[in-house]
């Protein structure tokens, strides 16, 4: 893992990994392998995330990252042009941002998921330039999962926890024995690095082992959204459960904010005190707040329950229509970050609680 | 009057300078801006126009003239008031233009609704001059035109001319005011007196949501098949290319994917309560 990341840095790319920080391991620039999370584990429950030591070092078993990838490659908040006015004319710029040779290190596979609903929303034509820029010259480095997070649901969405491509490479970390790592090669960029760093051909043992933990992964999940989740929405869209998960929401946005594929943005303008330049930002939005659906005369969703069934409805039903990638990765994170402990999978299951006694539609 | 050049990135506005203005009604005026180099626009689609430090608001465009393109803007919130007190000379952005417009294409050879209510008229306007400059265009067409009070119709000099040309003119307003000799009531009461051909006619509306439900569900009433009814829907709209998210109507992007949209694709996401 050091020498990886020794080699990526060599290479010239921004290294973004999963580092700890305030008490979480989220998402940052790694400068060396003393940044990585060794020896910890997440304990994640709807509302509830901690930190705990694990005596076996490992360093990719802490479960997902507080937050996904998106803010690397579509910030939080990002100028995009400037303006200024003399006299009576007015000239509008475009503010270039040139694009950092970033590498991800560690992508869960849910996330890599992620990645494939974010280039669908934000690369379709026209394409946003400044996502475009970065994620051309992207080096993935994909992470399969060993052990779940508390909250996670990925393998009934079949996103995880093992990679199936979208990578240029793919390690996983057995545990099993002494600790070491298989790596997968997954690209003709991921194929010279290997071959640079020297890395032998794995021992059939290794494979088998890592094979087995990635399973046993997959069994160790608690949670569950089945395929019908989908279609169940779809014809629960008037259900009386909305109104019931809704006296729960506080409408925060933090599983917009959390959801590794949300990108919804609004543009801002910021005006100097002479009123002669203007520049303008583009920064994430929530659909959570009133002001996300306002037309003249009042917001279109208006009520707390149709912005908390238009998200989870976007997530498991829209997302895949507009652009073929699921907007639900099964990464868990909009239950953990919930400070109300609103369960995404309760949420589904709740409606066909509904249907079933006949409250539904 | 050569306009600028027009970015790759659409999310950067092009400067526009205010040539002419004309006032409507009490709260809306027409603004005539020099149009970007090679504008070309279907009727039905929408620019947005920026004022900066006030904001950015989707318009639709309501026409284009020699080297230059029109937008009716009625003054309802902090942008469009802005935008609406602008004079000639100023300079405002522009982007666009964003959307899919009314599908003359596939009204071919049919009778032709088009019901407009209040500022609803806007988007239809240049539909109408197209319809007018085609030969017999207008004939097989009528005009359905509500408004609150006789004071908020808009572009009411044209409407007599466009009357004049061959196309079926009927206007109502909500509230008599003096000097008023037509019609009151709601724009669907003008459905009463058509001699409808249910099976040849095609429906376009645009105006307030409540309107455009009642005068659809109306007109399925009279026999029009869902099929040849296209609306055209107000959303929050932020980017215009279907990136920003705002504009969501169920899987659709009302910004890219409409503002026009044909009625059995959008029914159904009407029909779930939102408010």
């Amino acid at each position: 893992m050091a020498g990886l990341l020794h080699a990526l840095l060599a290479r010239g790319f921004e290294v973004v990994g999963p580092r700890r920080r305030d008490g979480v391991v989220e998402l940052g620039p790694l400068s060396s392998a003393a940044d990585l999370p060794a020896g910890l584990s997440s304990e994640q429950a709807p509302g509830r995330y901690r930190l705990l030591p694990r005596g076996d070092g490992a360093v990719l078993a802490h479960g997902p990252a507080a937050q996904g990838w998106r803010r690397f490659l579509q910030p939080p908040r990002e100028r995009f042009l400037a303006a200024s006015r003399r006299g009576r004319s007015l000239h509008v710029r475009s503010q270039a941002h040139p694009p950092p040779r970033m590498a991800f290190l560690g992508v869960r596979p849910c996330d890599l998921a992620a990645l494939a609903a974010l280039d669908g929303a934000l690369l379709g034509a026209p394409a946003d330039p400044r996502y475009a820029a970065r994620r051309a010259g992207l080096f993935l480095v994909a992470a399969a999962c060993v052990e779940p997070g508390g909250t996670c649901f990925c393998a009934s969405l079949g996103t995880g926890p093992g990679a199936r491509g979208g990578f240029d490479l793919c390690l996983t970390e057995i545990l099993e024995g002494e600790r070491r790592f298989l790596v997968e090669v997954g690209s003709d960029a991921g194929a010279a690095l290997a071959q640079e760093m020297g890395l032998l051909r794995a021992p059939v043992e290794d494979r088998v082992a890592a094979a087995r933990a990635v399973a046993g992964c997959a069994r160790a999940q608690a949670r569950a959204l089945d395929l019908g989740a989908a279609a169940l929405v779809g014809r629960s869209l008037s259900s009386p459960a909305w109104e019931a998960v809704a006296r729960r929401c506080l409408s925060c946005g933090a599983c917009t904010m959390v959801c590794p594929t949300c990108f919804c943005t609004t543009a801002e303008d910021e005006l100097s005190l002479d009123r002669r330049a203007c520049s303008r930002s583009c920064r994430w939005d929530s659909c959570f707040a009133l002001g996300h659906s306002y037309v003249h005369g009042g917001p279109v969703r208006a009520t707390l329950a149709a912005r908390h069934r238009q998200w989870v409805a976007h997530k498991l039903l829209w997302q895949r229509e507009q652009h073929g990638a699921p907007g639900c990765t099964g990464c868990g994170r909009c239950i953990t970050w919930c400070p109300a402990g609103i369960d995404l999978t309760e949420t589904v299951a709740a409606l066909g609680r509904a249907e079933a006694s006949g409250g539904g539609p | 009057m050569t306009g600028a050049l027009r970015p790759a990135d659409p999310m950067i506005p092009i400067p526009a300078r205010v040539r002419r203005v004309r006032r409507e009604t009490r709260d809306s005026v027409t603004l005539c801006l020099s149009a970007p180099r090679g504008f070309r626009f279907a009727p039905g689609q929408f620019d947005m126009l920026w004022l900066p430090g006030a904001g950015e608001v989707a318009i639709s465009v309501a026409g284009q003239g020699e080297g230059t393109v029109e937008h009716t803007v009625r003054a309802v919130g902090e942008v469009t008031r802005a935008i609406a007190a602008l004079r000639p000379g100023d300079v405002l952005g522009l982007r666009g233009p964003f959307g899919a417009g009314w599908p003359l294409e596939a009204v071919t050879g049919l009778d032709l609704l088009v019901v407009a209510g209040g500022v609803g008229l806007a988007p239809l306007r240049p539909l109408v001059l197209e319809l007018l400059r085609r030969p017999g265009g207008a004939r097989r067409a009528a005009l359905l035109y509500g408004a609150r009070t006789p004071d908020e119709l808009l572009y009411r000099r044209e409407l007599p001319a466009w009357e004049r040309r061959g196309l079926g003119v009927r206007t109502t307003v909500d509230r008599r005011q003096p000097g008023w000799s037509g019609r009151v009531g709601l724009v669907t009461g003008l459905f009463e007196d058509l001699r409808l051909h249910p099976g040849d006619t095609a429906a376009f509306l645009c105006g307030p949501e409540a309107m455009m439900r009642f005068g659809v569900r109306d007109l399925l009433r009279l026999g029009l098949p869902p099929e040849r009814i296209w609306v055209s829907l107000e959303r929050s709209m932020k980017c215009g290319v279907g990136r920003c998210g705002h504009c969501q109507c169920g899987p659709l992007f009302v910004c890219r994917d409409g503002p026009v949209l044909r009625w059995d694709r959008v029914a159904p996401l009407l029909e779930v309560r939102e408010a």
